[in-house]
């Protein structure tokens, strides 16, 4: 299936990724609104320093530590896709004990948010992918 | 194929998805002793605080036995097994036969003996809805609650009805709490926490002799309560196959394939005893994610495919009001400790890797330092100066984030 990639050696630090992210997240149409003045809490990270970075979100695994140890049953794959309910999620923050990238974040109101390729929202598609001006992320097979 | 599994929670759940990877036609049965849908023995807390309920708790869909053609018998208690024949027995002398049959019986409250807790009319244990629903059913905003044992059902009891009554006092013969995840330090910060919360605690003290409604401590402390939980500590129920000639040590004793001493016959969840690979010792690791992967290791094996599961290490995660804690591994080795006056970090290594982790206060990405125990990485492959600071993927080496981020093999 599809997936995020990175090209660390193509990604400026430019950080454009998080605030495509947070507009797609946002349910505001209009980027400009959606972003003006809010502090954001991206589901993709970029980590590094000025001479090294590189963009991290959900690598969806093929065996995901944080579905097998989700404590509600809130995360699933659903057609590849780990996905959180966050309905049931109680923010125990098991997921975050398990991942091995560092994928899971805290959301607003004590649960967990994390990247679902924008199947979630309005997009459909990566929006952060899409945003990036040098290819340092894609969305491919590989 | 003839599947039956004893017990319906977490490694039942894993073993039925793990059978259905491999064979998507035999017959499976579920049998428990609890007459409800599966549901998530964790979030009883989580019902009294008023963050789930009845619905959102079930750990599956409605639909999850019908999808994965489940036939579940509940109500019903598994008093024998017999492998000679097969089969096993039920409380209504009924019989289920098997092909391949896992147990997963879980555990139980253990409740010392204690002089006049006959005597006490209103106490609870806190493991299962049941539990939780008769203490709801006992508590109001008047109720003084006396809980014994300060680990992580009793504070996780805590959490969920502090709001709801008039007052909580927890009573552990430990210098400290939660003392099976925490060290002194740490467990400090969370006390501190919960008492600018409101709860009282009396450590290092245990209770002489109850009376009907107090509690007379042996450092001589009297308390009046109302409404008593008893949470010192679990027993796993292994009896069905010690009884049946297996081997059992503390636990039900399993091999990385999830299977017992006696053929056909697995095991998996709060009964067994597994590996620790963190400390290199077999001990019972009683924590929701190894149930679930032993579950799911067993139903792949017992369906003829091919799992093991050889990671197991004991990890933690767990909050109080949004005040939240992570540990793993075993704390033994050269430590390095970072404090501020919220959050604690201490990690401990053990020549070339990391052995365990406490991250109190702050726990981003701490799943990084689980990853590192879990997969024994050397630490000399990584820049670890910069990972103590923080867990994160720049301490790895180019090559390695190219496995990680860019799906190279």
């Amino acid at each position: 299936m599809k997936k995020i990639y990175v090209n660390e050696e193509w990604c400026l630090g430019c950080h454009l990724c998080e605030y495509y992210c947070a507009y797609a997240n946002s349910g505001i149409e209009d980027m400009a609104k959606a972003l003006k003045g809010a502090a954001i809490n991206p589901r993709i990270r970029v980590e590094g320093d000025n001479q090294i970075s590189f963009a991290v979100s959900c690598r969806h695994c093929d065996e995901p530590l944080c579905v097998k140890g989700c404590i509600s049953g809130a995360l699933s794959v659903k057609d590849g896709v780990i996905e959180v309910d966050q309905n049931k999620c109680v923010g125990c923050f098991t997921c975050v004990l398990s991942c091995p990238y560092g994928c899971i974040q805290p959301a607003d109101k004590g649960v967990i948010q994390k990247c679902q390729l924008c199947t979630n929202n309005s997009h459909g598609k990566p929006v952060c992918v899409q945003g990036c001006p040098n290819k340092a992320i894609v969305f491919e097979e590989r | 194929m003839n599947y039956v599994i004893i017990g319906n929670s977490t490694a039942a759940v894993g073993c039925i998805e793990g059978i259905r990877q491999v064979d998507t036609k035999g017959e499976i049965t579920v049998i428990s002793d609890e007459r409800y849908h599966t549901y998530s023995r964790p979030l009883i807390s989580y019902l009294l605080y008023g963050k789930t309920d009845r619905e959102r708790m079930k750990y599956r869909n409605n639909s999850f036995y019908k999808d994965n053609k489940v036939k579940t018998i509940l109500g019903k208690k598994v008093v024998s097994i017999d492998n000679k024949a097969k089969k096993v027995i039920l409380d209504n002398k009924k019989s289920v036969s098997y092909d391949k049959l896992l147990v997963a019986t879980g555990s139980r409250p253990f409740v010392p003996p204690m002089e006049g807790l006959d005597d006490v009319k209103n106490k609870f244990s806190f493991m299962k809805l049941d539990d939780a629903l008769a203490l709801e059913k006992a508590i109001d905003k008047n109720s003084r609650v006396l809980v014994v044992g300060a680990g992580l059902i009793g504070l996780k009891c805590v959490e969920g009805i502090l709001d709801r009554v008039k007052s909580v006092e927890v009573v552990d013969l430990a210098d400290r709490i939660l003392p099976s995840i925490l060290d002194v330090t740490g467990a400090g910060m969370v006390q501190k926490f919960l008492e600018d919360k409101g709860v009282k605690f009396h450590l290092s003290d245990s209770v002489a002799k109850f009376e009907p409604n107090k509690a007379h401590l042996k450092g001589g402390a009297e308390l009046d309560f109302d409404v008593l939980v008893v949470a010192v500590g679990v027993r796993p129920n292994t009896e069905l196959v010690k009884e049946a000639g297996g081997d059992v040590n503390r636990g039900i004793v399993t091999d990385t394939k999830s299977q017992t001493s006696l053929k056909d016959i697995y095991s998996a969840g709060d009964c067994t005893e597994c590996h620790d690979i963190s400390c290199n010792q077999n001990r019972i690791l009683a924590l929701l994610p190894n149930a679930y992967m032993q579950g799911e290791t067993a139903g792949i094996n017992m369906a003829g495919g091919n799992a093991s599961f050889d990671k197991a290490i004991p990890m933690n995660a767990i909050g109080f009001f949004g005040y939240h804690v992570i540990t793993a591994g075993s704390y033994d080795g050269k430590e390095y400790v970072e404090k501020t006056d919220t959050t604690y970090k201490k990690l401990f290594v053990k020549g070339n890797h990391l052995a365990g982790y406490i991250m109190v206060g702050e726990v981003k990405n701490a799943g990084i330092y689980t990853s590192l125990i879990r997969e024994k990485t050397p630490l000399s492959s990584i820049d670890f100066d910069l990972i103590k600071e923080n867990p994160q993927l720049m301490a790895f080496s180019r090559k390695d984030r190219k496995v990680k981020l860019g799906g190279a093999k």
